[in-house]
C-alpha cells in the first residue's frame, strides 16, 4: 500500500481542541510542516500566545514556551537573544498581536528580531466567547458590539500588516487566507518564506493568516468561508507586503 | 582581591556578571537608571545580550523568554517600572523561570518622588502580581551586600527555579562604597533541562508555562508551589540581630534606615538606654523565630521604614502581642534621621504609649 498523506512530524498526537471549521488546524499544520521540510523542528522553539491557540504549545512537536497576553514577541526576543542559531516562532491571534501586544510586536519587528510570526486574523476573540476585536470590521455584531462595530464608537478595524510593512526592520510581511485549497498553497509557500527569512538571518517575518471563527461568528463552517470571502478579504486584501528580496 | 570603589547600580551590574549572568532586559528609570547604563557596555565586553527594552512589560517578559531558554537573565528598575513587570514577575513563578530582579526603591505611589523609599514592601513580600506565589527578597543595607546578595540571587534562582528580588533603596542605588567581589559560590546546581533550548532529536520536548486549565491540576501546582516556597522558609532566612536579650527598645529596620538606626542605638547607649536591633536581611521569607529572643521587659518594638509603616505587619505576626509596637518613618522620598528616631526610641523607653 501507498502512504498518500501522513500527519506532520512536526505535530504531536494531542487531539487539538478547536472549534469544528475553525481554521486554526489547518494553519498549525502548514507550521508544523514547514518546520519539517525546512529539516529545522528540532532546533524549533515556539512561543504560544493567550486566546483560542493557547495550547499549542501542547500541539506543535517541538520546544514550546507559554507567554502572556500579547507578550509573545517580547518572550521570543529573549530566546532568541539567548539562542540565536535556534528557530523562533511565535503564534498568535488578532487580541493578542492586534490588540494588547501591539507595543511588542511593533518593537520586535522594528528591532529586526529574527524570529518568525504567525498572526492568525480572524476579526474576534474567541477564547473568551465572541468579544469585538481590533480586526473586527464595521458592522459586525459581536457580544461587545451587540448593535455592530461603529466607526464612530470603535473606528476603523486595525490592519497590522500593512502597517508592520512601514517598519525597516519587518523583512518579510505578507496575508494569506486559508479558505481554499488554492489560498491553502499560497500561505504555505509564505510561510515557509517567512521562516527562510528568519534563517538566512535578514530580520522580523510576519504572516497574517485570516481565519474563520464560525461558533463566533454563528455560522456554519462553510458559511463561515463565504463570510470571510466576502467580507473580510475586500478589507484586509491578500498579498505580499515587503519581501527580503527586494532589500538587495 | 582587593577593593574597588563603586555606585550601587553599577556594582549590581558587575556582580550579576561575576555571577555569570550574560542578559539585561530593562528601560530607563531613576535612581535605577545607571544598571542598563553600565550593562550596555560591560556585557557585550563578556559575551552577553544587553537589551533596551520598549517597556517595563516587554522587558520583564524578555527576561521569561531568557530565563526559560536555560540562560542567567536579570532585570533591574524602580518603583513605578517594577509595578508594571508584575505581571512577567507571576508569570515566571507559575512557569518557574530563574531570573533576578533588581528594585532600586523610590517614592510613591503613582509616579510618586525620586528619591529614595520603602514603600514596595508590600508589593515585594506579598507578591506585587496575582497568585498564590512567593518570591525569595534580599534587602542589602550596604554596597557590600549587595553585591553578595546579587551574586547568591542568581544561585537561589537557579537552585529553587524561581524569580528573586533585590529590594534596595535609591540610596543604596546612587551612593559608592568600597567593595570586594568574593569567587562565584555556584555550589551544585541542577541542571536546567527543562529549559527550551531546542531538542535537538535527543530528547522529549520542553514545555514552559504556567497555564493548567484543569483546575485540580493547578491546584497541584500550587501545592507543589508551596512546598518549594516552605523550604525557602526553612532553609533560606537571613538577618543580623544584636542587643536582645536586654533590650529596653528594640528596632526593626532594614536598608538604608538600618544603618542610620545603628547611628540612633548608639545615640540611645550614651543616654543609658538598652537598645537592640533586628535587621531583616531576607524581607520574604521573614525572620519571625528570631523574636523569641527579645528581652521580655522590653518596652516596645520600634519599627523604622522609609513608608508609612508596611514593615509593622511582619513585626506584630513576629511579637505575637506580647509588648507593644510603634512606628516611626518617613515617606515619599525623605529618609529618617538619628535624632528623629532617638526621640521615638526615649519616648518608648520612658514608657509613653
Amino acid at each position: 500500500m501507498t502512504m498518500v498523506y501522513e500527519k506532520s512530524k512536526g505535530l504531536t498526537d494531542v487531539p487539538f481542541h478547536y472549534c469544528p471549521g475553525c481554521t486554526h488546524g489547518v494553519i498549525h499544520k502548514l507550521v508544523a510542516e514547514t518546520l519539517v521540510e525546512l529539516g529545522v523542528l528540532e532546533d524549533a522553539i515556539g512561543v504560544a500566545p493567550v486566546g483560542c491557540s493557547v495550547l499549542a504549545y501542547k500541539y506543535f512537536n517541538c520546544d514550546m514556551q507559554e507567554a502572556a497576553h500579547g507578550r509573545a514577541p517580547a518572550v521570543a526576543t529573549g530566546i532568541k537573544r539567548v539562542h540565536p542559531e535556534n528557530v523562533v516562532f511565535t503564534y498568535q491571534g488578532d487580541g493578542d498581536l492586534a490588540s494588547i501586544g501591539t507595543a511588542e510586536i511593533v518593537h520586535a519587528a522594528h528591532r529586526g528580531e529574527k524570529f518568525t510570526t504567525i498572526f492568525v486574523n480572524n476579526a474576534i476573540y474567541g477564547m473568551t466567547g465572541g468579544q469585538m476585536a481590533p480586526t473586527t470590521l464595521i458592522g459586525q455584531k459581536t457580544t461587545t458590539s451587540p448593535l455592530g462595530r461603529t466607526v464612530e464608537h470603535s473606528g476603523m478595524p486595525i490592519r497590522m500588516s500593512e502597517m508592520l510593512a512601514t517598519i525597516d526592520g519587518a523583512k518579510f510581511v505578507e496575508r494569506v487566507s486559508v479558505d481554499t485549497p488554492a489560498n491553502i498553497r499560497k500561505a504555505k509557500k509564505a510561510i515557509k518564506r517567512a521562516f527562510e527569512c528568519q534563517i538566512q538571518g535578514k530580520g522580523f517575518a510576519i504572516v497574517e493568516v485570516l481565519s474563520t471563527c464560525p461558533t463566533n461568528w454563528g455560522y456554519t463552517p462553510v458559511k463561515a468561508l463565504g463570510w470571510l470571502q466576502e467580507n473580510m478579504i475586500p478589507y484586509y486584501p491578500l498579498g505580499n507586503f515587503r519581501d527580503f528580496e527586494e532589500d538587495k | 582581591m582587593s577593593k574597588v570603589l563603586m555606585k550601587g547600580n553599577e556594582a549590581v551590574g558587575a556582580a550579576a556578571i561575576k555571577a555569570g549572568c550574560r542578559y539585561f532586559f530593562g528601560y530607563p528609570i531613576t535612581p535605577s537608571s545607571e544598571i542598563p547604563e553600565y550593562m550596555s557596555k560591560a556585557l557585550p565586553e563578556v559575551g552577553g545580550v544587553f537589551l533596551q527594552a520598549e517597556s517595563e512589560v516587554a522587558a520583564i517578559n524578555m527576561v521569561y523568554g531568557a530565563g526559560g531558554a536555560g540562560a542567567r537573565v536579570m532585570t533591574g528598575s524602580s518603583s513605578p517600572g517594577i509595578s508594571l513587570k508584575q505581571e512577567g514577575i507571576t508569570y515566571a513563578a507559575g512557569a518557574e523561570i530563574p531570573c533576578v530582579i533588581v528594585n532600586m526603591m523610590r517614592g510613591g505611589p503613582g509616579l510618586g518622588s525620586i528619591q529614595p523609599g520603602q514603600a514596595d514592601y508590600y508589593q515585594s513580600t506579598r507578591g506585587g502580581g496575582n497568585g498564590d506565589y512567593r518570591t525569595l527578597c534580599y534587602a542589602p543595607a550596604s554596597i557590600q551586600e549587595t553585591v553578595d546578595y546579587v551574586m547568591l540571587a542568581f544561585d537561589k534562582a537557579d537552585e529553587y527555579r524561581n524569580p528573586v528580588l533585590i529590594c534596595a533603596d535609591g540610596m543604596i542605588g546612587q551612593m559608592m562604597e568600597a567593595v570586594e567581589f568574593k569567587e562565584n559560590l555556584n555550589k551544585n546546581l541542577p541542571a536546567k533541562d527543562w529549559a527550551t533550548t531546542g531538542t535537538k532529536g535527543k530528547r522529549e520536548k520542553n514545555i514552559v508555562n504556567s497555564l493548567f486549565l484543569e483546575a485540580e491540576l493547578c491546584e497541584d501546582h500550587n501545592i507543589r508551589l508551596e512546598k518549594k516556597y516552605k523550604l525557602m522558609e526553612e532553609n533560606e532566612v537571613l538577618y543580623e540581630a544584636f542587643g536582645l536579650e536586654d533590650a529596653d527598645v528594640v528596632c526593626v529596620a532594614y536598608g538604608t534606615t538600618s544603618r542610620i538606626v545603628k547611628t540612633a542605638i548608639k545615640l540611645a547607649a550614651a543616654k543609658g538606654i538598652k537598645v537592640g536591633i533586628i535587621r531583616p536581611i531576607t524581607l520574604w521569607p521573614y525572620p519571625y523565630a528570631i523574636y523569641k529572643d527579645i528581652n521580655p521587659n522590653c518596652k516596645g518594638i520600634l519599627g523604622v521604614e522609609m513608608s508609612q509603616g508596611q514593615i509593622m505587619d511582619d513585626i506584630k505576626i513576629g511579637i505575637e502581642g506580647r509588648m507593644p509596637v510603634y512606628f516611626h518613618g518617613r515617606t515619599g522620598g525623605m529618609v529618617p534621621t538619628p535624632a528623629g528616631i532617638l526621640a521615638e526610641i526615649e519616648k518608648i523607653a520612658g514608657g509613653t504609649k
